[in-house]
């Protein structure tokens, strides 16, 4: 469809750069607050800070402890990444390379579990990973963040090498590669769009998540993340409004950067998931 | 001629075995911390349990007898369904305006604005929800903004009342939901071949006509998927209810992810004690009102589908 109309052309511009301004004003306050001092914050109309004040940063890194929120939510993060698109990759392979007895069987599973009513998971597994001993470090957590199906990324990975040529293949065998030899030297490296897509979803969706490390770190305020560390600034500090500002900005910061820079894997993967 | 039949089956032998090995690490992972968590989601519900003691009091229904006789289930079972309407309704149909918009031929900056609506959506939601109790706050930018343009002269109790709160929940929910939903319109969009826009072009339809009579109609289909994505997500929006109001005032916000917690993790109502077993039952409340909605969506789309293709083959007779 097109739109002939100048004036109409420029009305919707108009709007579109208004609504989107306030669409991502509370970002933009975050950031602005963060260099405020706590003073100006409660006291100004002016969205525009007075002078930067970057010792709200410092008092969040170190006093209110981001820096270790920080390390915790990077290492589950990269983590949970890893072992999720390990995962995904060998199992998408092995769906869309081999025709083995039982594949059918294997992909009704994988798409079948996500039909499954769930009941409140996240108690079995704080038991589970109770019972495997890992309540006192991240490998708890991260064992936990990689539970899931993958449904999402063993479809992607699966069709994507079913319509690898079957010369690829011959020609590897050929050169006397294995089956693992013809897999991470020939067809992993081709398969990067695919882990590019998985990185990104995954990546965004660990960052971000809240459940899971707020039930395993109950008794753990050491091994708790930026999320769950956030809170923080919900009761007791609730007076340090620019500390809160620098810590949302340090946490939302690594979010951001990545979607802009990769925007265009992540958005083919959503648009990839409801076309499933 | 056999050598080669008999090699290429030991070949086949051996890549069969390799699927296996490959299959493996996720074999385990599905079936034990996958499966055997929703089974256990299960189990639980049938025990009055506070998660520390052996397993050992099975009380058969009890919990769900309870659950039912609770109004603050109720409560927060009402509530859910607020939260879910109102946000979908809002993030699924403004989002299609904007979809619309943005996938016009010839239209400056699309990638530009699709970036910015976007951009709610990957960030964390706990932290979101932080930053809009501050924004929402009494003092927060937005009663500081109304009051300085001369609106009101009070501050509004944005969070401290009951029906302003859930209005502010559905309000920030949908703004964090709808870069998705733009996402989901945009492929449905992109995946209407041109030469229907062009032939509508050539019989002299303008811009609402063809939305109305080609783009809309064709778009049917994916309604229906993103309509139950939104809601099955809707369901489960405890990120943004537990840090953004945390049920308050008087649990008139608390939803039914958030009511499963609060038992599960946070004493429930009167004082210390987690009652795991009695959060299990709710916890599969929330799954089966769930999986009843997605069967009703699934039925619908499959209904209008099947209606569409009768309509195709209709016209092609």
């Amino acid at each position: 469809m097109i739109i002939t109309n100048k004036t109409v052309k420029y009305i919707i511009h108009a709007l579109l750069l208004v609504c989107g301004f306030i669409w991502i004003y509370p970002f933009i306050w975050m950031v602005l607050a963060s260099v405020k001092s706590n003073n100006e914050f409660i006291m100004s109309n002016n969205p525009l800070p007075e002078s930067l004040n970057w010792d709200n940063y410092t008092r969040a890194w170190i006093d209110a402890s981001f820096s270790g929120y920080f390390m915790n939510t990077v290492i589950m993060t990269v983590a949970t990444v890893a072992i999720v698109v390990i995962l995904s990759a060998l199992t998408g392979y092995a769906l869309g390379r081999v025709n083995f007895p039982g594949r059918k069987a294997v992909i009704i599973a994988v798409v079948g579990v996500m039909f499954i009513p769930k009941g409140y998971t996240i108690i079995p597994l704080y038991q589970l990973v109770e019972q495997l001993g890992m309540t006192n470090s991240l490998a708890g957590v991260i064992v936990a963040e990689a539970s899931g199906a993958h449904t999402l990324f063993i479809l992607l990975f699966t069709s994507y090498f079913a319509t690898m040529p079957k010369e690829l293949e011959e020609a590897a065998i050929m050169d006397g590669c294995g089956f693992v030899r013809t897999f991470y030297r020939v067809m992993l490296p081709l398969a990067k769009p695919i882990i590019a897509t998985t990185v990104i979803m995954q990546f965004i969706w660990t960052w971000s998540s809240f459940l899971i490390p707020t039930v395993l770190t109950i008794s753990k305020p050491e091994l708790r993340t930026l999320a769950v560390g956030m809170q923080n600034f919900v009761g007791q500090h609730s007076t340090d409004w620019s500390g809160m500002a620098a810590g949302a900005t340090i946490s939302l910061l690594p979010v951001i950067i990545v979607f802009i820079l990769m925007q265009r894997y992540f958005i083919e993967g959503v648009a990839g998931a409801v076309k499933q | 001629m056999a050598a080669s039949k008999t090699n290429k089956t030991n070949l086949t032998k051996s890549w069969n075995r390799w699927a296996v090995v490959f299959l493996m690490p996720q074999t385990i992972v599905f079936f034990g911390l996958s499966l055997y968590p929703i089974i256990m989601s299960y189990v639980y519900s049938f025990y009055s349990w506070d998660g520390a003691s052996p397993l050992d009091d099975f009380v058969g229904l009890s919990n769900y007898v309870e659950l039912f006789q609770t109004p603050r289930f109720w409560g927060s079972f009402l509530h859910t369904i607020y939260y879910v309407f109102g946000t979908t309704i809002i993030a699924v149909g403004v989002s299609l305006i904007l979809a619309v918009i943005l996938n016009t031929k010839q239209f400056k900056g699309k990638a530009f604005y699709r970036t910015i609506y976007f951009l709610p959506v990957v960030t964390t939601t706990a932290i979101i929800g932080v930053i809009m109790n501050n924004i929402f706050g009494v003092n927060g930018l937005v009663n500081q903004t109304i009051q300085t343009i001369g609106i009101i002269q009070q501050p509004v109790p944005w969070l401290s009342d009951s029906s302003l709160a859930m209005l502010i929940l559905i309000a920030v929910g949908a703004w964090k939901s709808l870069g998705m939903n733009m996402i989901y319109w945009l492929s449905g969009l992109q995946s209407i071949p041109t030469e229907l826009y062009e032939s509508a072009q050539l019989d002299g339809a303008g811009f609402w006509r063809t939305l109305f009579h080609v783009t809309l109609p064709l778009l049917k289909p994916i309604l229906a998927v993103i309509l139950l994505l939104s809601i099955v997500n809707g369901m489960h929006a405890f990120d943004l209810v537990k840090t953004l109001t945390n049920g308050d005032p008087y649990n008139s916000t608390e939803t039914l992810d958030l009511y499963v917690f609060n038992y599960a993790f946070g004493g429930g109502t009167d004082g210390t004690i987690s009652r795991m077993g009695y959060a299990s039952a709710a916890g599969v409340m929330l799954g089966i009102f769930t999986l009843i909605i997605s069967v009703i969506f699934g039925g619908l789309n499959m209904l209008t589908q099947r209606k569409s293709n009768k309509h195709a083959n209709g016209r092609v007779i």
